[in-house]
């Protein structure tokens, strides 16, 4: 028995042996390394804060200084680090030190989220009716991410309408199947107007249920299948269009590179993740189609420590722009924070986790689909619509960070992106098509050519 | 007892709910509809505890057996997996072909899952509980390799979201409903009920009357057949076994390969009684339910007995279910109802001491004399709580 | 394909990634030793952890003190391994189930309370990276352990003298009589109750520590069921290092490493099923043990509750 101990701590000793021997070969070699040491940082942040005072990006001079003063400091491995990436870090962090002081960086959500206003909510409801909803979320309504983007939502309809004429109930984390049919049943049962099931997974318990209650009206996400096709005539369908705000910080995050090293940290390849990180890795091929964004499906939509890692995993790599979606990525978002890469929020806006390093998120706001649904149910039709949240109809925002300088020609490029999309001069479904048609590079540089007219402002 | 500390837990309960301004009046009186209170609502109660009848006469076995089954939730997606798998690749069968023979192969998935940690653990002293728990993980990413490959609907691969399932499982596949057959009786026995509270209408499907017939065939494998004596003998004193000339390794084996069978078998019977599809969407727990770790609650409640597992699974199916209508009713977070679990799991199993002088030597425990003052428990539930 | 991984700057960031990853399973792990040592299994790591991770970094969040929060994550461990013992030391309660229930008890409340006392996710300062005088300075040696914030040192350092305690103690000797042979242990005037007590209650503070390094050193941040079932491979550990606290640590290095391996095979883009990469720890744990062969029995009165005079 104590064999096997022996064996196993010879095995770590020849790990480590190698590692030392690979050390020996490369010494020379400048392998991005994550320079965010203590020592590095304190200084290269101590020369840069006087710098940065001045707003203006002068920064030439004494961003020179901070890299030097750091390359000081830090004897070993931090020296290794690219000169660029220590000077952008370097004022990175003197801007966080000057905007946000030690406890307003953990505590103010309040100023990112003032940023975004609720747009106004158009629900023309009768006097005196009451408008009855209840939804099924499979994940918790704090989740920061999906169910929370609908638990919001419905928040802000009750809001502009009042809390008698407009009521909501939430069935949160009915993750199993059985459960949230029951639910959907029950509710139906009680005389809701309309009952969401706000998970892809439903939707085959919807198709049972919803023919029993033709008075009711259901409506099921994401999806565009309204089982219109199966005479079922009581059911909307919505879905958001996450991949045309993945492209637009695939567009942002290819310019901001510095490394041209991008990671993304995504749960199971399916859905909404798919979809966002498919349109983000398309927006970044579309400015640098040499760029190979990172992709890593962990296989869990919970495991922080895992996402932190695999984050951990990126930066080590010489990512210094990374994004992810699903509620395990505060995970990896401190991972960024901690060695100041920059980070793209989707679902919800992610900016108090790491006010520093957000350049922006993109947010769902499911008032515009609820509201047409709202609307239509009002006026007697009770299903058979899809809808979708997109760019053009404002249900997907892009909330930018304020506290976070972005270079004006990157939020300019974002801008074109953006109206691109919505003007249908870039179809992002259509450009992720052909990536993924076309595997090797040249052709994926064409193909994201042909469809991708983003005009290169100050480069 | 165990009704005892029921009513303890959900007193505590009621402190919670007073806390979280619901009034637990409302609130119980929902659980009790939500689980009992029509056909409809029974109905839903037997469906949930039909897996975890089975999970748990499994789970009886492995106990007896003298081996600690935790991966109840890796077999059931193994289980789930060879029913979908077979499902999918026999359009055509009728349903008396395919139905026992799907349910025949997520018996025996379930059991080389379950085999597997019993082979480890007879002839290479890895202990079950390591390995069931790290077999569960493996199942799980198993099944979603297969559910986005393999498997996949072919309608999703082209799809932009690709939804990580499969298409809907041949009609003929589905478990037949029984709520027309349980009117007939009724009506049979001058019971015939109102139009509005006829069984017809329930989803209620023919997996519960399999796990009530297999505990009793479970019953009497274990005290009627030399087999399950053996079993028990193992379970009981591994040492006197092998002396008295019994190949214990392979018993032990057995009881994981039964045990894992069962909840292979409750996998098989959610996928062509509940869901008619097997989906990736959501993980493991989706799909499981947390039946492969609740059928434990069960078995153990019901006194590792399979008799004593029927109303075990059904009182726990009831709080599951019922549960969820109190969280809708009063619209409290879900993690109350987690607690409220929680506590009542807690309470029954702290409560069994005062009950447990007739029951004595089981497989894990010592006999105890009674001891402790009613209310102790629930004084260290609070200190849990502070 | 090999050659990417066999690189200087990728077995460093491995190896130290598996050390961080490592941190949680070894303090949950060295603490469920001490129990199962003495005799009590339990399920409820898992629990507990959430309830650690939980009040820490409450009160670190309440008063941005540090102390603080590992102080308040001691407390509840403490409170909660009590509970504990009690259920299945003087209630003798089966201690499988009662797990099960000490675990959804924990992933409950901590939910309930999370829920109850913030909006939505937020972030504190946590513990910050300490790099030890001259030793993070050697080349590779330094990087791998000598970069790492204080609650990782304190995760190794209590291997040491976990083993110290159990094996060269009085103490030590009379938790493993307790575990072997507790009515020899009682009639020699051992308090097999005391010693249980002390044991699990010490496993719930360990459990609580567990979680409160992701939730205030390494993640900085709380989220609702946040351990994702790491309570669990924790007491898997605990067989996998056949109750012994350098084994318990060899297992949990290598389930970490192994997991930190299969990340930067991603990130180094060699196509390899994600998948069937995220089973590779799973799978290697198992086979480790397989091929060690290991001969080792568990305390023979685990999972037993004691009864005198039998």
């Amino acid at each position: 028995m104590k064999n096997r101990w022996i064996l196993l701590i010879a095995l770590l000793i020849a790990a480590l042996a190698l590692a030392a021997c690979g050390g020996d070969d490369k010494e020379e070699t400048p392998t991005p390394q994550p320079p965010a040491t203590e020592v590095a940082t304190e200084a290269a942040t101590e020369a840069a804060t006087e710098a940065a005072t001045e707003e203006a990006p002068t920064e030439e001079a004494a961003t020179e200084e901070a890299a030097t003063e750091a390359t000081e400091a830090a004897t070993q491995e931090v020296a290794m680090a690219p000169e660029e990436t220590a000077t952008v870090e370097a004022t990175e962090e003197a801007v966080t030190e000057e905007a946000a002081t030690e406890e307003a960086a953990t505590e103010e959500a309040a100023a990112a989220e003032a940023a975004a206003t609720p747009r106004p909510i158009n629900i023309e409801l009768p006097e005196g009716r009451t408008f009855r909803v209840a939804v099924v979320t499979p994940s918790t309504g704090t989740d920061l991410a999906f169910s929370q983007s609908m638990a919001d939502s419905l928040a802000e309809v009750q809001a502009a309408l009042g809390e008698d004429r407009f009521e909501y109930a939430i069935s949160e984390n009915l993750f199993v199947v059985e459960d949230a049919a029951t639910a959907i049943r029950d509710y139906a049962t009680q005389g809701y107007d309309l009952v969401i099931a706000h998970g892809s997974q439903y939707g085959s318990s919807l198709e049972e249920i919803a023919p029993d209650f033709p008075e009711v009206a259901f409506a099921w996400g994401t999806t565009v299948n309204t089982f219109k096709d199966e005479g079922i005539n009581n059911v909307y369908a919505y879905e958001a269009r996450s991949e045309q705000g993945g492209y637009v910080f695939g567009v942002m995050a290819a310019r901001l590179t510095q490394s041209n090293v991008i990671g993304v940290v995504g749960p199971i390849e399916t859905g909404d993740a798919k979809l966002y990180i498919d349109g983000f890795v398309a927006g970044v091929k579309s400015v640098n189609p040499e760029i190979d964004p990172i992709v890593n499906y962990i296989q869990s939509f919970g495991d922080l420590a895992l996402a932190a890692e695999a984050a951990g995993a990126m930066l080590a790599n010489g990512a210094d722009v990374l994004t992810g979606t699903a509620q395990m990525v505060p995970g990896a978002i401190q991972k960024a924070s901690e060695e100041g890469a920059l980070w793209f929020g989707t679902q919800a806006n992610q900016t108090n986790l790491a006010p520093e390093i957000v350049v922006a998120n993109q947010v769902y706001d499911w008032t515009v689909v609820l509201e047409e649904i709202i609307n239509r149910v009002l006026a007697g039709e009770l299903g058979g619509e899809a809808y979708a949240i997109t760019l053009e109809n404002g249900g997907l925002r892009i909330e930018y960070n304020e506290d976070y300088a972005l270079p004006e020609d990157v939020r300019a490029a974002a801008d074109a992106a953006v109206e691109a999309i919505v003007s249908g001069e870039v179809d992002v479904m259509a450009a992720i098509e052909e990536l993924a048609g076309a595997p090797a590079t040249e052709e994926a540089t064409e193909a994201a050519e042909e469809v991708t007219p983003t005009p290169t402002s100050g480069g | 007892m165990p009704v005892l500390a029921v009513v303890a837990a959900l007193l505590i309960g009621a402190v919670i709910l007073l806390l979280m301004d619901a009034d637990p009046i409302r609130a119980y009186r929902a659980l009790y509809d939500g689980a009992f209170g029509t056909k409809n609502t029974f109905a839903d109660t037997l469906i949930k505890a039909t897996p975890l009848l089975l999970v748990g006469i499994g789970i009886c076995i492995s106990f007896r057996g003298g081996v600690v089954n935790i991966g109840g939730e890796g077999q059931m997606i193994v289980g789930g997996l060879a029913a979908t798998a077979l499902a999918l690749s026999m359009p055509d069968a009728r349903a008396e072909v395919l139905i026992p023979l799907c349910l025949a192969a997520s018996f025996v998935a379930g059991a080389i899952w379950g085999g597997i940690a019993g082979v480890l653990k007879a002839y290479f002293n890895v202990n079950e509980i390591l390995s069931t728990v790290m077999l569960n993980q493996i199942a799980t990413y198993w099944m979603i390799y297969l559910m986005s490959n393999t498997l996949i609907d072919p309608e999703q691969i082209s799809a932009a979201s690709r939804i990580p399932e499969t298409d809907r499982l041949p009609r003929q596949s589905d478990l037949p409903r029984i709520g027309p057959w349980l009117d007939s009786i009724y009506e049979w026995l001058g019971l015939s009920s109102a139009e509005s509270s006829r069984w017809a209408p329930t989803l209620l499907h023919i997996g519960i009357i399999i796990g009530l017939v297999l505990a009793v065939v479970v019953w009497i494998f274990l005290w009627r057949t030399t087999v399950g004596y053996r079993i028990r003998a193992v379970g009981k004193n591994p040492r006197a076994s092998r002396y008295a000339g019994i190949r214990v390794k392979r018993y032990m084996v057995l009881s994981l390969l039964l045990s894992g069978g069962f909840a292979g078998l409750a996998g098989g019977i959610q996928v062509l009684g509940v869901r008619h599809r097997m989906s990736a969407e959501g993980g493991a727990i989706a799909f499981t339910g947390n039946a492969g770790f609740n059928g434990i609650v069960a078995a153990l409640f019901g006194k590792l007995h399979p008799l004593g597992t029927i109303p075990a699974s059904i009182l726990f199916g009831a709080l599951l279910v019922g549960g969820n209508k109190l969280q809708r009713t009063v619209q409290v977070p879900s993690a109350l109802i987690t607690v409220l679990i929680s506590l009542v799991i807690i309470f029954v199993v702290s409560s069994d001491l005062w009950s447990r002088h007739r029951a004595r030597r089981r497989v894990t425990l010592a006999a105890q004399e009674p001891a402790s003052p009613p209310g102790a428990s629930a004084a260290a539930e609070m200190d849990g709580v502070r | 394909m090999i050659d990417q991984l066999l690189d200087s700057s990728v077995l460093i960031g491995i190896a130290a990634s598996g050390i961080r990853l490592a941190t949680p399973y070894l303090y949950a792990a060295i603490g469920e030793t001490f129990g199962q040592r003495s005799g009590v299994l339990n399920l409820g790591v898992e629990g507990i952890m959430l309830m650690g991770a939980f009040s820490g970094f409450w009160a670190v969040y309440t008063s941005g003190s540090l102390a603080l929060g590992v102080l308040a994550a001691l407390l509840v461990g403490l409170l909660m391994g009590l509970g504990t013992a009690f259920i299945n030391v003087t209630l003798k309660a089966e201690q499988g189930i009662s797990g099960i229930g000490i675990f959804l008890f924990g992933l409950g409340l901590s939910e309930l309370l999370f829920q109850q006392s913030f909006d939505g996710v937020v972030t504190v300062r946590g513990f910050p990276k300490i790099r030890v005088p001259l030793l993070s300075e050697v080349p590779v040696i330094g990087e791998i352990f000598f970069q790492h914030n204080l609650l990782v040192y304190v995760a190794f350092a209590l291997v040491p003298i976990a083993w110290f305690v159990l094996n060269r103690t009085t103490l030590g000797l009379k938790i493993r009589a307790v575990g072997q042979n507790p009515q020899a242990a009682d009639a020699m005037g051992i308090s097999v109750a005391r010693v249980r007590y002390l044991t699990v209650t010490f496993g719930g503070m360990m459990a609580a520590m567990a979680g409160a390094s992701l939730s205030i050193a390494l993640l900085n941040v709380f989220q609702q069921n946040m351990t994702a079932g790491q309570g669990f491979i924790a007491v898997a550990l605990v067989y996998f290092g056949s109750w012994r606290p350098f084994g318990v640590m060899a297992g949990a290095l290598l389930f970490s490493t192994v997991n930190a391996l299969q990340l930067w095979v991603r990130t180094k883009g060699i196509d390899i099923p994600a998948e069937y990469a995220s089973m590779a720890p799973y799978l290697l744990t198992i086979l480790a043990l397989v091929l060690a062969a290991q001969r080792v029995d568990q305390p023979a009165a685990l999972t037993k509750p004691f009864e005198r005079g039998e």
